[in-house]
């Protein structure tokens, strides 16, 4: 077998798996969000946006991203600059940060809610210390408040792994010769972390932060263990117009509403945070 | 320059600063083992301690929760169906992405760019929501609730990577060595099977653990291309609203303890994968 043919050839299986599994499934939802009974129509968004759930849901999740996604990233890079200064036990703590990654968001939901729950660790705690006489429900369906921190909590656990890693990797492909530089001539810590740091790491900031936003939009299995439908967010919606309401026309409309936020987010990071041909490493 | 002064004159500055640093660090590691620990010690206590306030901060290693969870009705079944899921979308990923991932080290050819613009495209779509078209077109072709229909929509979460992160496996072997053998007479394949493979070998596996996991974890689409067949995910899910607490806990563990013997196995290529996948 001979040169050209083959590179296609190996790519083949690959190739056909996404046209029939990603390319094709995109399209088949388009088409069923736009068309009922077999006729072209918008009637899908209309029931969607006109269910008073509608614009709850897409407060809850864009508020959930807006309070979750800066504190991880900022988290992300304390961890990564912390990690990189360490003199022993580097890898051990590197490996223990990213041990949220491996973890479902399902099994993230019910790990927290062994702490909020009102049989919890967090209410043992602060009846051991006194604070209260007897358990607060914190995951009813009054305390809309405590379930929106519990989950921003469970998601900041969860998630922030991600960003660090990236954020590791991207650390790692900063010459060192440029803290060399900036230590000679006197920059402080901050200053290098300000001035050097920050800048060259600003690839795997996009990816990071596109990423993670991409990733909170789909935020479902956390708030399904924890706040049950007391926190309706998208995804939730999404599964409900599918099953409980049956209707799989509106759930159409629904994931594309979720993906186009999304294509959306991706659309202004990669501006916001453009790195020029000619800037990177 | 009083900040040179300021770093070099000032160890007992630098010495808390050291201090400062190594218990950030600690501190951090607490934030994220704490509550793995408190999930395991409600697995290990027995139903009615897990159900009791006040509670105790260390297991009492009571079984009763976990026997209660492994002998409930469906349990058993939907970890075996997790881990056949798993199997087969491990080995779609590998199957598929390997050869990918070796023929984008490997050649320069035209549509090289389209067929990497296609595998970092798919990071940019919430990917679970392809289950609700998928759920219709597998009712037609008999893949509804079957074990390799949701494996089919997992690849598709775990093919990109698999690309990736071969293909940068794949770089990482200097051609010359390929060179070599077929001068010595070796065919492609047998240059291949001989000397590439075993290179690769450890990190294919790596990303075949990584697959694995990716198929372990997820929750909505396979909650919502299962019924009979529901996976471990998919049947805590569905069971979320009747199920009694310990069994919640029970489940969510035997999620989370496999989870982190995988992240244990490939903790070498961890960053490296990242890395790589998201550049």
């Amino acid at each position: 077998m001979h040169g050209k043919a083959l590179p296609y050839l190996l790519l083949t299986p690959a190739t056909l798996f996404l046209c029939v599994f990603f390319l094709y499934p995109f399209a088949l939802v388009a088409f069923e969000a736009f068309t009922r009974d077999g006729g072209f129509t918008l009637d899908n968004f209309r029931t969607m946006t006109s269910s008073w759930k509608f614009p709850v849901t897409v407060r809850n999740t864009l508020l959930l991203s807006a309070v979750v996604v800066p504190i991880q990233l900022v988290m992300a890079l304390l961890m990564a600059t912390m990690v990189s200064r360490l003199a022993a036990g580097r890898s051990a703590a590197l490996y223990i940060f990213a041990i949220p990654l491996g973890i479902s968001d399902l099994a993230a939901g019910l790990i927290w809610l062994a702490i909020f729950d009102q049989s919890g660790f967090l209410n043992t705690l602060l009846s051991n210390l006194g604070v209260i006489d007897r358990p607060v429900m914190f995951l009813g369906y009054q305390s809309k408040l405590t379930i929106f921190i519990a989950v921003a909590l469970a998601e900041i656990w969860r998630a922030t792994a991600i960003m660090m890693v990236i954020l590791v990797a991207g650390m790692g492909l900063i010459p060192r010769e440029y803290y060399e530089a900036a230590e000679v001539f006197g920059a402080s810590p901050w200053k290098r972390f300000i001035k050097i740091t920050l800048p060259l790491l600003r690839p795997s900031l996009q990816t990071a932060i596109i990423l993670r936003v991409i990733l909170a939009f789909e935020v479902f299995a956390v708030v399904a263990a924890l706040g049950g439908t007391n926190l309706p967010v998208l995804m939730g919606e999404t599964y409900n117009w599918q099953f409980t309401l049956q209707d799989r026309n509106v759930a159409a409309a629904m994931a594309l509403f979720i993906l186009a936020i999304s294509i959306g987010f991706t659309l202004f990071f990669l501006r916001v945070l453009r790195v020029p041909k000619e800037a990177r490493i | 320059m009083s900040t040179v002064e300021l770093s070099i004159a000032a160890p007992e500055a630098r010495k808390a600063g050291n201090w400062l640093l190594v218990a950030t660090v600690i501190l951090l590691c607490i934030w994220v083992l704490l509550p793995i620990y408190l999930l395991i010690v409600n697995a290990l206590s027995s139903p009615e301690e897990v159900t009791a306030f006040p509670k105790r901060f260390f297991p009492s290693f009571d079984f009763g929760s976990l026997s209660f969870f492994i002998n409930f009705a469906g349990v058993a079944r939907a970890l075996w169906n997790s881990v056949l899921v798993a199997t087969l979308t491990m080995l779609l990923s590998i199957g598929f992405g390997a050869p990918a991932g070796y023929a984008l080290s490997r050649f320069e050819f035209p549509g090289k760019e389209t067929f990497r613009f296609l595998v970092l495209m798919t990071r940019a779509f919430p990917l679970p929501l392809l289950a609700l078209p998928l759920a219709v077109m597998f009712i037609r072709t008999g893949l509804d609730d079957t074990a390799i229909g949701l494996a089919l929509v997992h690849t598709t979460l775990a093919l990109p990577f698999a690309v990736l992160i071969t293909f940068s496996l794949f770089s990482g072997i200097p051609v010359e060595l390929e060179e070599a053998a077929w001068t010595l007479g070796c065919t492609r394949l047998q240059a291949f099977r001989k000397i590439i493979l075993p290179l690769a070998l450890p990190g294919i596996a790596a990303s075949a653990v990584f697959a694995f996991t990716i198929s372990w974890n997820e929750v909505f689409a396979a909650a919502v291309l299962t019924i009979e067949n529901r996976t471990l995910t998919a049947f805590l899910l569905q069971s979320l609203g009747e199920s009694p607490l310990y069994l919640k806990f029970a489940g969510g563990a035997a999620l989370v303890i496999p989870a982190l013997i995988f992240i244990f196995t490939v903790r070498k290529y961890l960053f490296a994968m990242w890395g790589i996948a998201n550049r």
